[in-house]
């Protein structure tokens, strides 16, 4: 199995995240870089399935020069090679237009299976794996909880988290599977892994060596724009509901105030 | 941020069990400490990631890593439970490191990679009621009769010699007296699970409460004479070896301990409103933690200078003694200014800083008193 498995570096998560003032994009120089969280579990899964068929686990990421320590955690968790898309003229780009630079990197590794997360901490926009599907002409299984590989019938096999239970859905190979976090328990590096990380190959691509047009891609050509932004209003004190016989009555009136029922 | 004194590879490993101490060990010290249980599970995860076998060569199980490395590992895993880090430190540094430096090929082959795996824990047997610092005191003996060595006596306070998974004790024991009337004080391998040999019920402790402490018997106990652990004769001598890098080791856990009391005490001062304002406003509160903090960074300069020594083979014994003596006493200083500044919730098993006040005090005792570091410090200075 070849598998390509995409990462992204956001701000830490417990961190207050800011845009930056000049061009509203990301501030990611005032706080503490990390992977996003969700994945982690996308790289475990990769692991997992290589572990049980065989194959070798590619990282994507895009990203600035930085995420390469994003790369690095991924191989340290025992991923085999790595390709890091950068380049300033990436700054600012929307969902579409990553989507776009991701998925002509992705084609030229020729995988069986793509994972991704469902979504990253910091747009949150839950849309990576649908729009790399599309892109690359995948059929696409999303909010997967559990994934079952077939290397031989060439298909694989999903619960789909739903609301009221799953559903089984099933692809023919290759194939784009998003992962919840249900999915896995994401292995801690070891000390080898972190030692063995540095020696993995990594290969670096700007836009032009990615057969990306600089004007596809950046702050200037996004679909969409960031106006304006207003930092979350600081929290408000709670209201304390004294049980008299009709506590009941007076919480659900109160959701019902803030429309929350 | 990370530590500019630190290498990728070391950041790496810093802050990939900081993350496991944050989700893993934290969530559950609270319990066990309260419920005095070995944390199996957690154990368990720390040697899945390879942290036992942090400082040994690939050849024996080991990550490849150095001693710095594991001193890394334990600071982390002490902010946020002492009891997990002592289980490391002394799995490695005692269980561990004496075979790997004194022992035969053989011996190394049998033990190592169980112990570099996490999968079994080996405990030193030194201290006994009559002999701590001072070796004369020891009275276990051992004999040689008929190719196996004989073991008898007892020893106190022994870490990790009681676990489920605890597979070895090296004991100390006398096997004869030189010329001079003198001692001589050799290493023996025993087995779990060798007849005569026996672990007592665990102590009641101050603190430490989820790491493993026994006292052992030894009562005609018999092992194949090839289970002597390095040169007969030199048992102390190579104990107190180890103890010199193990210095660093815990000066490393009191240094996480410390952190964990200003990253508390922070947290605290910011969310506790008293007469309309958080405590942290006032001076006396946000001074306490400044002072608490400077402890804590010059502590840990003081540990990583003495682990970069040991790395780059140059001496390090005075700067392992002055490393122990300061973070230990920082430790149990900012142990008790954070459950100071924590009021009467400090004193409250709920909360993390009253489990890092009765962890600390131990700091200054184990591994060599703040009086016997001052008493290295001292003869390296020619006194």
């Amino acid at each position: 199995m070849n598998i390509v498995v995409t990462v992204k570096q956001v701000p830490d998560t417990w961190a207050e995240k800011k845009l930056d003032a000049s061009d509203r994009t990301t501030d990611r120089k005032s706080v503490d870089n990390v992977m996003n969280e969700m994945d982690e579990y996308g790289v475990e899964e990769a692991l997992r399935i290589k572990e049980a068929h065989g194959g070798e686990v590619t990282v994507v990421t895009m990203g600035p020069q930085k995420a390469v320590e994003t790369i690095r955690k991924a191989l340290s968790m025992g991923a085999d090679k790595a390709v890091h898309l950068t380049d300033d003229a990436l700054h600012g780009s929307d969902a579409l237009q990553t989507s776009k630079a991701l998925a002509k990197v992705i084609a030229t590794l020729s995988p069986d299976l793509v994972i991704t997360a469902t979504e990253a901490s910091d747009a949150r926009g839950g849309v990576m794996g649908a729009l790399l599907a599309e892109r690359l002409g995948l059929p696409q299984l999303t909010l997967a909880r559990k994934v079952t590989v077939d290397p031989a019938a060439g298909t694989v096999q999903i619960e789909r988290q739903a609301d009221n239970g799953y559903a089984l859905v099933e692809a023919s190979l290759p194939a784009v599977v998003g992962v919840v976090e249900k999915i896995n328990e994401p292995r801690y590096p070891s000390f080898k892994g972190i030692m063995a990380a540095k020696k993995k190959p990594l290969t670096t691509l700007g836009v032009g060596e990615a057969g990306l047009d600089a004007s596809e891609v950046g702050l200037a050509s996004a679909g969409s724009k960031v106006d304006d932004a207003e930092p979350r209003p600081p929290r408000q004190s709670g209201t304390i509901v004294k049980d008299e016989g009709d506590g009941g009555a007076k919480i659900a009136e109160f959701l019902a105030t803030q429309k929350l029922i | 941020m990370p530590d500019t004194r630190l290498t990728d590879e070391q950041e790496s490993l810093r802050s990939t069990v900081a993350d496991f101490a944050r989700e893993v060990v934290a969530p559950v010290a609270g319990r066990h400490d309260e419920d005095q249980t070995f944390p199996y599970e957690v154990v368990e995860g720390m040697a899945k990631m390879g942290l036992f076998g942090l400082p040994f060569p690939e050849e024996y199980g080991g990550m490849g890593g150095d001693f710095f490395a594991l001193c890394l590992a334990i600071e982390e895993l002490a902010r946020a439970d002492s009891s997990v880090a002592i289980t490391l430190e002394a799995g490695c540094c005692l269980g561990a490191m004496p075979i790997y430096r004194f022992g035969t090929e053989a011996q190394k082959q049998e033990w190592l990679h169980r112990l570099c795996s996490g999968e079994a824990l080996g405990a030193f047997g030194l201290t006994e009621p009559d002999a701590g610092s001072d070796a004369g005191g020891t009275r276990t003996t051992a004999v040689l009769d008929g190719g196996e060595w004989v073991i008898n006596g007892s020893k106190s306070f022994i870490t990790n010699s009681g676990t489920d998974i605890t597979k070895l004790v090296t004991a100390t024991a006398v096997t004869a007296t030189r010329d001079d009337g003198q001692k001589e004080i050799s290493s023996i391998i025993v087995p779990v699970g060798t007849p005569g040999f026996s672990a007592g019920p665990p102590y009641s402790k101050v603190g430490w409460h989820a790491s493993d402490t026994h006292p052992l018997t030894f009562a005609d106990v018999r092992v194949p004479e090839a289970n002597l652990l390095g040169t007969r004769g030199r048992g102390y001598a190579n104990f107190l070896s180890i103890l010199d890098e193990g210095r660093i080791a815990i000066s490393a856990l009191a240094v996480g301990l410390a952190q964990a009391c200003v990253d508390e005490s922070i947290t605290y001062a910011r969310a506790r409103t008293q007469f309309g304002r958080p405590i942290g406003a006032n001076q006396a509160i946000a001074f306490k933690i400044a002072e608490m903090e400077t402890r804590t960074h010059v502590a840990r300069t003081a540990y990583y200078d003495a682990a970069s020594r040991m790395a780059a083979g140059r001496p390090f014994k005075k700067e392992a003694a002055i490393a122990k003596l300061f973070s230990s006493e920082a430790a149990v200083t900012n142990a008790r200014e954070a459950t100071q500044i924590h009021g009467g919730y400090g004193f409250m098993n709920e909360f993390p800083v009253a489990r890092h006040w009765r962890d600390s005090k131990i700091l200054e005792i184990g591994e060599g008193t703040s009086e016997v570091q001052k008493l290295l410090i001292a003869r390296q200075l020619g006194l």
